[in-house]
């Protein structure tokens, strides 16, 4: 884990170190059966094309799940992740790698927590932006401790 | 493609309507396992004794674990209704609101919220939105989901 990160540490435009990741059919399967998320298009490439699907395709809840990552693991154990949202623009085809990627776009009180509020997205080979979304961490202001 | 309207109005059946509570026992080696397939090393999700040392006093679960719960079986159930339109994830949006920790009991409710017709560049297709409220064995709110998946 990281050390711990205060609030005002942080400030807007602060950009989290990439995350990178080369989901392979391995990891799919890996993900399919620890989420119990086992739609045929994410391991079974004639069932994708037939279904439209340009291949063996990731799944959405992965990729979110690697920005989750990206947040909790940067955040440290006295951070807490209020909120997520993840929206999936592009399929992302199973084996390339893949860049997770946060930027602090806002800073603020409320209700005695101090907020930092993500940019977060999932870039490609092409560098084209596949999952966009945000998050919301609470963080420890070192005026409390 | 299937037929879209008919599978909209079989869809629409559902509307509004909480799936009978579920129970989901929140194990170690279930999250350890979810942790791997992340490729997510903290050892809070799988070192007992260094978790044990955290304001959390014991091993938690990442944020997706509650996926499992609650939501993916709602999910099968709309896909088999209309096997033949794909099912693809449009977006997800969670709030976290207690940790998710080993022996925990969560309940989950699961609800199918809207149902909305659309035409894409591929054609027609429908957005599904399913909301899902997790609560534990303490009768706190862990964390409320919404989901939104599009079938074409």
């Amino acid at each position: 884990m990281s050390k711990q990160v205060y609030y005002e540490d942080i400030q807007i435009g602060y950009t989290l170190p990439v995350l990178i990741k080369h989901p392979t059919p391995r990891q799919l399967v890996m993900w399919a059966g620890a989420s119990g998320e086992f739609s045929e298009m994410h391991y079974d490439k004639d069932f994708a094309l037939r279904m439209g699907f340009p291949g063996i395709i990731v799944h959405g809840m992965l990729m979110a799940s690697f920005l989750a990552q990206l947040i909790t693991n940067w955040m440290g154990e006295c951070g807490n992740l209020k909120k997520i949202k993840t929206v999936n623009r592009q399929f992302v085809l199973v084996d390339q790698e893949i860049y997770c990627n946060g930027k602090v776009i806002e800073k603020y009180e409320k209700d005695n927590e101090h907020l930092i509020k993500f940019e977060i997205w999932v870039e490609d080979q092409k560098r084209e932006r596949c999952v966009t979304g945000e998050a919301i961490v609470s963080l420890t202001s070192q005026e409390m401790n | 493609m299937g037929d879209i309207k008919l599978a909209a109005e079989n869809f629409r059946k559902l509307l509004g309507i909480e799936a009978e509570p579920e129970y989901w026992d929140v194990e170690k080696g279930h999250i350890k396992r979810f942790a791997q397939a992340i490729g997510d090393e903290n050892p809070l999700y799988h070192d007992e004794d260094y978790a044990k040392k955290t304001r959390y006093g014991e091993i938690i679960a990442p944020p997706f674990f509650l996926i499992d719960a609650g939501l993916v079986k709602l999910v099968d159930r709309l896909v088999e209704m209309a096997p033949e339109l794909a099912n693809i994830n449009g977006s997800t949006e969670i709030e976290f609101y207690q940790p998710m920790k080993v022996g925990d009991r969560i309940k989950t409710v699961a609800k199918l919220a809207n149902v909305e017709e659309k035409i894409g560049k591929s054609g027609p297709m429908i957005f599904l939105t399913i909301e899902v409220t997790y609560t534990n064995q303490r009768q706190e709110i862990v964390a409320k989901c919404r989901n939104i998946f599009i079938r074409r």
